[in-house]
């Protein structure tokens, strides 16, 4: 990047199924509002907004303007970037870049989606006209089709699922920003949840929720003012795949493999497990996890249920992934991404609170994921 | 800025009011390709070509979620990367700048589509409005803006001839224009006699429908040298939000188009528009469009369009045409315009114009907006030197 950039302030809404006692532009208010006093800043320091959301999620045409009462956006600069399940990441890293170019000093973006006004599945079965409005299958069946290619291809059980959904119920518990917080005992609590489409369970997928999350992403000069604990950003990667049909998962390299490649390679990481200390990964499903830990290099092609079945990516163990409970606790979808690089950054501050990993976190790697098939990948560190 | 940023090459389709015999990436595509074979760039990752795509679109035009998706085959984003701005296409521009400044990549292609026809404009445009206090309305552009031009019209005593003028000078100017979708030799009270769609906005104050689509490529600037003999380079730009409720806002005033421009103005070193500026494309959805946009770009006092009008001096051949293109009155879709008008002031800087050509333009002005009476306004200051 041209010049350094920091993010330095964080902000979550409270998530939930619904909201009805606030409307959206309250609801992003929130996690302005957090986001400000997290940098100890006021609105009138920030110049620009950028207010990301899926359109159809929550039926809003040009949500950034509309919504301007709540973004703070009012007399400032900003636009809105959309480009699907990615979008809250692409917002972050439209701010990292309208930083780094140097025209702007302190610029604040927002990822926000009430999903109770929309029909998130309505919509996303409109992904590949021609294609997919036909199954109308949306997400759940693309997720489905990605499960059952992992359990042909590497012996994986329903019961690895399982055990990534009791991780992250058991994290999520622990962060009172996390939807879901169901306080599952074992396995089997998993196992007596309701098929979606087989072998995926209502439990094994993510929830639609409401929530909103705003970062403050700042130059290095003011992030050094401002602030004791400024979180690096390092690198950014975005990586699309074209796709007739939208189809994640399987065995072959993919926009996940090639922009950890990409974005490792830059950073002269050898081995994630060793050089990276915190994941915090897109999964929309419990079987997307085990895909991701093979997709970014953290243990061998086909052994990503191995690792669950270790418990190495615990929130107390030596590659924790998701100590904040993820997507499968929590997901409105246009924060769902954005989510991800503020709880990645507040491991690095070690402000995380109850869901704080054990271990001494120095770098993490955020992913974001979208139709069809997209990645991005975010690198933080505590110095750069 | 660390350094300048150029425009290698531009492109547009020719606006139609109907494209139903080509899907929407087809009809971009049209413009895509004239770009690649001006300047033989291809989609490389090995930094000899396009690095990145920045696209503009919105779901709600195209019917489908995650509208890049219609554009992302003809802009190499498979492995590569892209982004959607879901805002009017110069912002778009706007963004794909900082892109290339932040170091992210050298060449960026910007692309901008719509196609207006395939669904009811006004459905589209009422979901940009609060859910609660102002969808139930039925409020779209056009009422909204039907507001805006009671209360500007009143408050300033500007007359519907004054807009009318307007529409007669850009469907004029866009007889120059062979992507022009609707020139027309006009008179004021052609204007004036034609349907009322919401007072005081007659069918003629109104943008038609239209389909099109735009495009750039856009390079840092020791690679734009290379890529080509005269790049344009954006000097300045900036963008505001107004407020969103109707009631909140003086409607006949623009202070977040003033804030833009004195931001804009500010970055290039402008201090006296009507004087520095050769040539101007206003984003005129409706005719009093163009007279309140004036205002705000500061080409005069407040109220003092009408007058500017009647003087004749943004007439082509005057002190600072704007609209040589014929404007978006002349039919631009939206999300499309205000790229639409970066290209056109792109093409005038270049002296590849045409017959819309203001001769010696060195310095122009590209105008675009977004949401509901513009609430979010882009400026942007282009020059050729």
């Amino acid at each position: 990047m041209a010049n350094r950039v920091a993010i330095v302030g964080v902000g979550r809404s409270t998530q939930a199924a619904r909201r009805p006692e606030v409307n959206d532009a309250e609801m992003i208010n929130e996690a302005v509002r957090a986001a400000l006093a997290d940098a100890q800043i006021d609105i009138n320091k920030v110049q620009a907004v950028l207010t990301n959301s899926i359109d159809g999620f929550d039926n809003f045409y040009l949500g950034d303007c509309l919504l301007v009462d709540g973004t703070g956006g009012y007399m400032k600069s900003g636009m809105k970037l959309h480009t699907g399940g990615t979008v809250g990441s692409t917002g972050a890293i439209a701010a990292f870049n309208m930083v780094a170019s140097g025209m702007f000093d302190i610029v604040l973006t927002i990822g926000h989606q009430k999903q109770e006004r929309g029909n998130s599945m309505g919509t996303l079965c409109a992904a590949a006209p021609g294609e997919m409005r036909e199954f109308v299958q949306g997400a759940i069946g693309a997720f489905a089709q990605a499960a059952v290619q992992y359990m042909k291809n590497t012996g994986a059980k329903l019961e690895h699922a399982g055990m990534v959904r009791l991780k992250a119920d058991k994290n999520a518990c622990r962060n009172p920003y996390a939807h879901l917080r169901l306080g599952l005992k074992s396995i089997d609590d998993v196992a007596k949840s309701p098929i979606l489409i087989w072998p995926l369970r209502l439990l094994d997928f993510c929830p639609q929720s409401c929530g909103a999350c705003a970062l403050i992403v700042a130059s290095e000069k003011v992030a050094k003012k401002i602030t004791k604990k400024p979180v690096w950003v390092a690198d950014h990667e975005t990586v699309h795949e074209l796709q007739s049909e939208v189809v994640f998962g399987g065995d072959e390299e993919k926009s996940q493999q090639i922009a950890a490649k990409r974005i490792y390679k830059r950073n002269g990481i050898t081995n994630p497990v060793r050089d990276i200390d915190c994941f915090e990964v897109y999964e929309p499903s419990s079987w997307e996890e085990m895909y991701l830990y093979e997709h970014f290099f953290l243990c061998e092609h086909n052994k990503g249920w191995k690792m669950i079945e270790s418990g190495v990516t615990e929130i107390e163990r030596e590659v924790p992934v998701n100590p904040s409970g993820g997507v499968l606790a929590t997901n409105a979808i246009g924060a769902t991404a954005m989510l991800r690089i503020a709880e990645a950054a507040l491991q690095i501050r070690g402000d995380a609170g109850e869901h704080q990993v054990t271990k001494d976190v120095k770098t993490t790697l955020s992913s974001g994921l979208g139709g069809t098939n997209w990645t991005t990948l975010v690198l933080l560190k505590r110095s750069l | 800025m660390s350094e300048r940023i150029g425009i290698v090459a531009v492109a547009q389709t020719r606006y139609h009011p109907n494209r139903a015999e080509v899907k929407e990436g087809e009809m971009a595509y049209e413009a895509i390709k004239q770009v690649l074979q001006e300047t033989g760039l291809k989609y490389v990752n090995d930094g000899t070509g396009i690095d990145a795509a920045v696209s503009c679109s919105q779901d709600y035009w195209d019917g489908r979620t995650i509208s890049s998706l219609n554009v992302a085959s003809f802009l190499g984003t498979h492995f590569r990367s892209e982004e959607k701005v879901a805002s009017d296409g110069i912002n778009a521009v706007f963004y794909a700048m900082m892109h290339i400044l932040s170091g992210e990549h050298d060449t960026v292609i910007v692309t901008t589509h719509c196609k207006e026809s395939m669904t009811s404009p006004s459905l589209v445009q009422n979901h940009a409005f609060e859910p609660i206090f102002m969808r139930v309305l039925g409020l779209d552009f056009l009422s909204a803006a039907a507001l805006q031009a009671t209360r500007y019209m009143s408050k300033h005593k500007i007359t519907p001839e004054q807009c009318a003028k307007v529409v007669v000078k850009n469907r004029g100017n866009a007889k120059n224009n062979p992507y022009a979708q609707a020139p027309m030799s006009l008179t004021v009270k052609d204007v004036l006699n034609s349907k009322m769609l919401a007072d005081p906005i007659h069918d003629l104050d109104a943008k038609p429908v239209s389909d099109g689509a735009c495009v750039m490529i856009m390079a840092r600037e020791g690679k734009a040298k290379k890529f080509c003999k005269k790049p344009i380079w954006i000097t300045g730009v900036s963008n505001c939000y107004e407020a969103h409720y109707l009631g909140d806002r003086d409607l006949a005033e623009c202070k977040a188009l003033t804030k833009a421009a004195k931001r804009a103005y500010k970055m290039a070193g402008i201090t006296n528009p009507l004087k520095e500026i050769d040539v101007a494309e206003i984003s005129e959805k409706f005719s009093y469009e163009e007279l309140l946009w004036m205002e705000g770009l500061g080409f005069c006092e407040r109220g003092g369009a009408g007058k500017v009008i009647d003087s004749g001096i943004t007439k082509m051949g005057g002190k600072l045409p704007v609209n040589p293109s014929g404007g978006c009155l002349s039919g631009n879709p939206t999300e499309v315009a205000g790229m639409t008008r970066v290209v056109e002031a792109v093409l005038q800087l270049r002296n590849q114009a045409g017959a819309r050509q203001v001769p010696d333009a060195r310095v122009a002005l590209a105008h675009g907006t977004s949401g509901v009476c513009g609430q979010l306004q882009t400026v942007m200051i282009l020059s050729n030197s």
